[in-house]
């Protein structure tokens, strides 16, 4: 028989000890029968209880049955007391569930491999320098001439690939009615080869197909929307589609599990870069340089090897500029060249979301080491009331391992329950805390799946809680002396050492947790209280395309026809809807000497300044017969930073026309209060708004139109203005209408995200913390009952009485609160970028904290200053 | 009589070539057939016998059964396993080395 009979005969200790008996037993009565007397035979057989001992731990695994009576026994004991049991689980399990969680999204968004050969040996190229603004900055983006030299230079070293941004396009498989929208991404027609993948069905792209500009249109999908928008069905393969103006046919797809390089989008299309219009352009920076080296290659050699390749493309660029500020070119030449690693990819999510996730992951860890100081505590006071059982049991001869191994099964239970319950939560957190990140317009999507390394990382938490609650217990009950302790006189204050530190932890940790909640819901509430200095109530950006550009009379009559339509108020037009993501900027000239500050342009219509109800402060609107260049309607910003304070009324500025030479005149014809453009956070830019381009300089096939409705809810307007629109002009369509509030709204996601998750944890660390203190508070009158009960006896006062049960523990309070404040002060330099408007020495944001563990505390001493007040003396002494 | 631990060590040979000879013995028939053939002197304890019996099955050597005797009472018969016919050539030829070596101390001494 081998071990598993051995395991197996474990969990059949009884039968086996059963089958044993019978085996003895018959033994004895073949004895009898063979003439011997029944108790000379039973004598000469000696005890039996022993032989089936010797012989149990022949047939099984000693240190595993012995596991198992553990495991019987802890398990007897945590439904003993099922309250408690089930409210460390509990909690246990909230904290480590939301500890996998915020793995299950770090992992996905940043550390794990892309399912790609040599994802360990990728970088993402990219350029550090000073921006145009001023501040140090990684930019990531290439432009495709550059890309070709380098490619070239790091042959022997790597491989080069084109990665453009994920976008989401409008495509249409059928007429133009049936557009829908999918992530497309241009990539090096290299890329599948390098990354070793295989194609799912049809064929991948290869460097064949990405080597002349414009050619050829074939698309290779993902296996994801192949499955999704096709059922997986192989005729896909061969059909086209339409972007823009060019006809797909989609020749493969991709494998499964590969969507793109791109963490937190998910690509549905792939298409050669050499469709992108801007493949043959020098001044166009669209995609990023994703480097997948040869083993043993460094990435430093490849830097070298590439600086100089970058300095060379940028003097060429800059060489015909004359009308450039000197700072601007110099800032522009001192761009440096850096390889990051890229493993898991690289994308803009990464950047902007790296800071608050790994934040989220500390309060998380946090929230653990509350909830297990809890647990902690809880075992250490059972501990203290199993004392006696525990010294009866060392004493009749139970090894101090043995012991030990039995508090930690005990724990290790606690501690599988509480892992398999979080592992449900974070198996629904991940993807909720996705879901808050995403937006219809921007559907954030990460692969979220359940592998060894969440089920690792799972495992290795309980292991951690299982220890970290029950060693403290396990340690003391092997170290318990029999005498001292069946005399019931131990030192009761050894133990109470322990837990009173363990509060302070605790609190330590609620206070950073809570003042970290203060400081992100102030972040989140002062950013969307932020002016934007225009008003987005009952505004719709109703966002319109055309195949071709059109005439402005074409725009103005789908203008006309809108505001005809009932329940519209007002109607005007822009490029692009402010707070959008989109931005038009350079340098502008006023008295022919360029200005330091970057101006950001955006063309609107006439009637659009009324519209948006931005504030005139001077001058006039445009007319409708004015057209860019010209004249200009400007902000207070540029009043302040181009003009010197100036009235700007009548006066002219040049503005760069984007080939480094020439310039455009405007005259400033109006004045106008600060909106915000880009963002929320930075301070507002000069700003111009400037006419429309004429019709004929091929720029007027889309326009956003603002549409403010009467009634409350403006996208209850949405299909009687598609309608509109394209019952006026069949050739035109809506491609996209989003309220202005949703616009508004994108641009504070992951303020809300952080502030929203902090409160939620701040609350549960505040109520772990206090039901925490409650508990120790409590079990230390239920320890010093004897003390208090002859205290009373000999009259001591109320007042005495509830400061000797509680003066411990709020030294304890106070010293973690201390820890907290120290802690929380250091924590919160390095979360500052995420922060806006706070500080973290401000009142408030100290004064929270400490006023809500102050509350808690109150409540929390409150029962056991009650119960210590009633010890009954009388009672107590007659029952010792 | 020899005390049962001079049996140490060799219970196992005895048992397993009382087996190969007899298969199909219960326990008190392995113990009774240890005096019989040995005409007394040899006498394995209960205590010794059972759990050698149960140490060799959890080794592979033997292979126990239970069988329904005349008597309506159940009874656990043992059998040579391949493992154990290997074991009983090993532990004999290691026996035969022992008292060998032993004999000739004795006629050299």
């Amino acid at each position: 028989m081998s071990i598993w009979s051995r395991i197996v005969n474990v969990f059949r200790g009884d039968s086996l000890s059963r089958d044993i008996d019978e085996e003895l037993e018959s033994h004895l009565a073949e004895a009898v029968e063979h003439g011997r007397n029944p108790e000379e035979a039973r004598k000469a057989f000696g005890s039996a209880l022993r032989h089936r001992e010797q012989s149990r731990d022949v047939r099984l695994l000693t240190w595993l049955d012995s596991l198992r009576a553990d495991m019987i026994f802890g398990w007897r004991q945590l439904k003993k007391r099922k309250a408690t049991s089930a409210a460390a689980i509990l909690s246990m399990a909230l904290a480590i569930g939301a500890c996998t969680a915020a793995f299950r999204l770090i992992d996905a968004m940043l550390l794990r491999p892309l399912p790609v050969a040599g994802a360990d040996r990728m970088y993402l190229v990219a350029r550090e320098g000073v921006d145009p603004i001023g501040s140090m900055r990684i930019s990531e983006s290439s432009e495709y001439p550059l890309f070709r030299r380098m490619r070239a230079a790091m042959k022997d070293q790597g491989e080069l690939i084109a990665v453009s941004y994920a976008n989401r396009v409008d495509l249409t498989y059928g007429s133009d009615d049936q557009m829908e929208k999918a992530h497309r991404q241009f990539v090096s027609g290299w890329m599948f080869n390098v990354f070793g993948l295989r194609p799912a069905a049809g064929r991948l792209f290869t460097e064949r197909d990405d080597l002349t500009p414009g050619t050829p249109a074939y698309a290779v999908l993902s296996h994801e929307y192949w499955t999704r928008r096709f059922a997986a069905d192989p005729k896909a393969i061969g059909r086209t589609f339409r972007s823009g103006n060019d006809l797909y046919e989609i020749i493969g797809v991709a494998p499964e599990g590969f969507t793109g390089t791109e963490p937190g989008a998910f690509i549905d299309v792939f298409v050669p870069t050499m469709m992108n219009p801007s493949v043959t352009r020098s001044d166009s920076s669209w995609f990023r340089s994703l480097a997948v080296l040869k083993p043993e290659v460094s990435p430093e050699a490849v830097r070298s090897k590439l600086d100089p390749l970058l300095r060379a493309f940028q003097e060429e660029r800059a060489r015909g500029w004359s009308s450039q500020t000197k700072l601007f070119i110099s800032r522009f030449l001192n761009q440096r060249l850096v390889l990051e690693p890229a493993a898991s990819g690289a994308s803009g999510m990464q950047r902007s979301y790296r800071l608050s996730l790994w934040v989220l992951g500390v309060l998380v860890v946090l929230v653990l080491t509350i909830a297990c100081a809890n647990v902690a505590n809880l075992l250490t006071a059972q501990a203290s009331a199993r004392a006696r059982e525990i010294a009866l049991r060392v004493s009749i001869g139970a090894g101090r391992l043995r012991l030990t191994q039995a508090v930690l099964v005990e724990s290790s239970l606690l501690g599988i329950l509480a892992a398999l319950l979080g592992g449900l939560f974070a198996w629904w957190a991940a993807p909720f805390v996705v879901s808050m990140i995403a937006s219809p317009e921007n559907p954030t999507r990460l692969l979220l799946p359940v592998d060894w390394r969440v089920m690792a990382f799972g495992l290795a938490a309980a292991i951690a809680v299982t220890f970290l609650i029950g060693l403290a217990p396990a340690l003391r009950a092997s170290s318990v002396r029999p005498a001292a302790a069946l005399k019931g006189g131990e030192n009761p204050h050894s133990r109470q050492r322990l837990m009173h530190v363990l509060i302070a932890v605790q609190v330590a940790f609620c206070f950073v947790v809570q003042m970290a909640a203060g400081l992100f819901v102030a972040t989140s509430e002062r950013l969307a209280n932020q002016s934007t200095g225009f008003s987005s109530d009952r505004l719709l950006a109703v966002e319109t395309t055309a195949k071709r550009p059109q005439t402005q009379a074409v725009w103005d009559e789908i203008g006309a026809k809108l505001r005809e339509t009932p329940g519209v108020e007002a109607v005007a037009s822009s490029g692009w809807p402010l707070l959008s993501g989109n931005g038009w900027n350079g340098f502008i000239w006023v008295d022919g000497k360029a200005t330091e500050a970057l101006s950001y342009f955006l063309s609107v219509s006439p009637g659009w300044i009324d519209a948006m109800r931005i504030p005139v402060i001077a001058g006039r609107d445009f007319r409708p017969n004015e057209i860019y260049p010209g004249v200009a309607i400007i902000n207070q910003a540029m009043v302040k930073q181009c003009f010197g304070g100036r009235n700007p009324i009548g006066l002219w500025f040049e503005k760069e026309t984007g080939d480094g030479v020439s310039r455009d005149r405007f005259q400033v014809i109006g004045l106008v209060q600060d909106a915000r453009y880009r963002n929320m956070r930075e301070p507002i830019a000069p700003t111009a708004y400037v006419p429309y381009r004429p019709s004929d300089s091929g720029t007027g096939a889309t326009r956003t139109f603002l549409v403010r409705s009467t009634g409350s809810d403006p996208l209850a307007l949405s299909s009687s203005l598609r309608q509109q629109v394209s019952s006026t002009r069949p050739e035109l369509r809506v491609s996209n209408i989003r309220t202005q509030l949703s616009l508004i709204r994108q641009h504070t996601v992951r303020e809300r995200l952080l502030a929203t998750l902090a409160v939620f944890f701040a609350t549960v660390a505040m109520l772990l913390a206090g039901v925490g203190l409650y508990g120790v508070l409590d079990y230390s009158v239920l320890q010093r009952k004897r003390e208090i009960g002859i205290r009373i006896a000999i009259g001591a006062s109320a007042r005495d009485i509830a400061r000797r049960v509680t003066v411990d523990g709020l030294w304890m309070v106070l010293a973690g609160g201390a820890a907290g404040l120290l802690l929380g002060r250091i924590g919160v330099r390095y979360v500052e970028s995420l922060l806006y408007g706070v500080k973290s020495n401000e009142p408030s944001i100290l004064a929270a904290p400490a006023a809500v563990i102050l509350a808690v505390t109150l409540v929390a001493a409150l029962p056991a200053v009650v119960r210590a007040l009633r010890v009954d003396p009388i009672l107590l002494l007659r029952s010792e | 009589m020899p005390k049962p631990d001079s049996l140490q060590g060799s219970l196992d040979l005895l048992v397993l070539k009382i087996l190969s000879r007899r298969p199909g013995l219960h326990g008190y028939a392995i113990m009774t057939a240890i005096e019989e053939i040995s005409e007394d002197v040899l006498r394995a304890e209960e205590g010794s016998l059972y759990p050698a019996l149960h140490r060799m099955e959890e080794a592979g050597w033997i292979r126990a059964e239970w069988i329904v005797k005349d008597t309506g009472r159940r009874a656990r018969i043992y059998q040579l396993t391949a493992a154990g016919k290997k074991q009983l050539a090993l532990e004999e030829s290691r026996w035969h080395a022992v008292t060998s070596a032993v004999n000739r101390i004795l006629r050299m001494a």
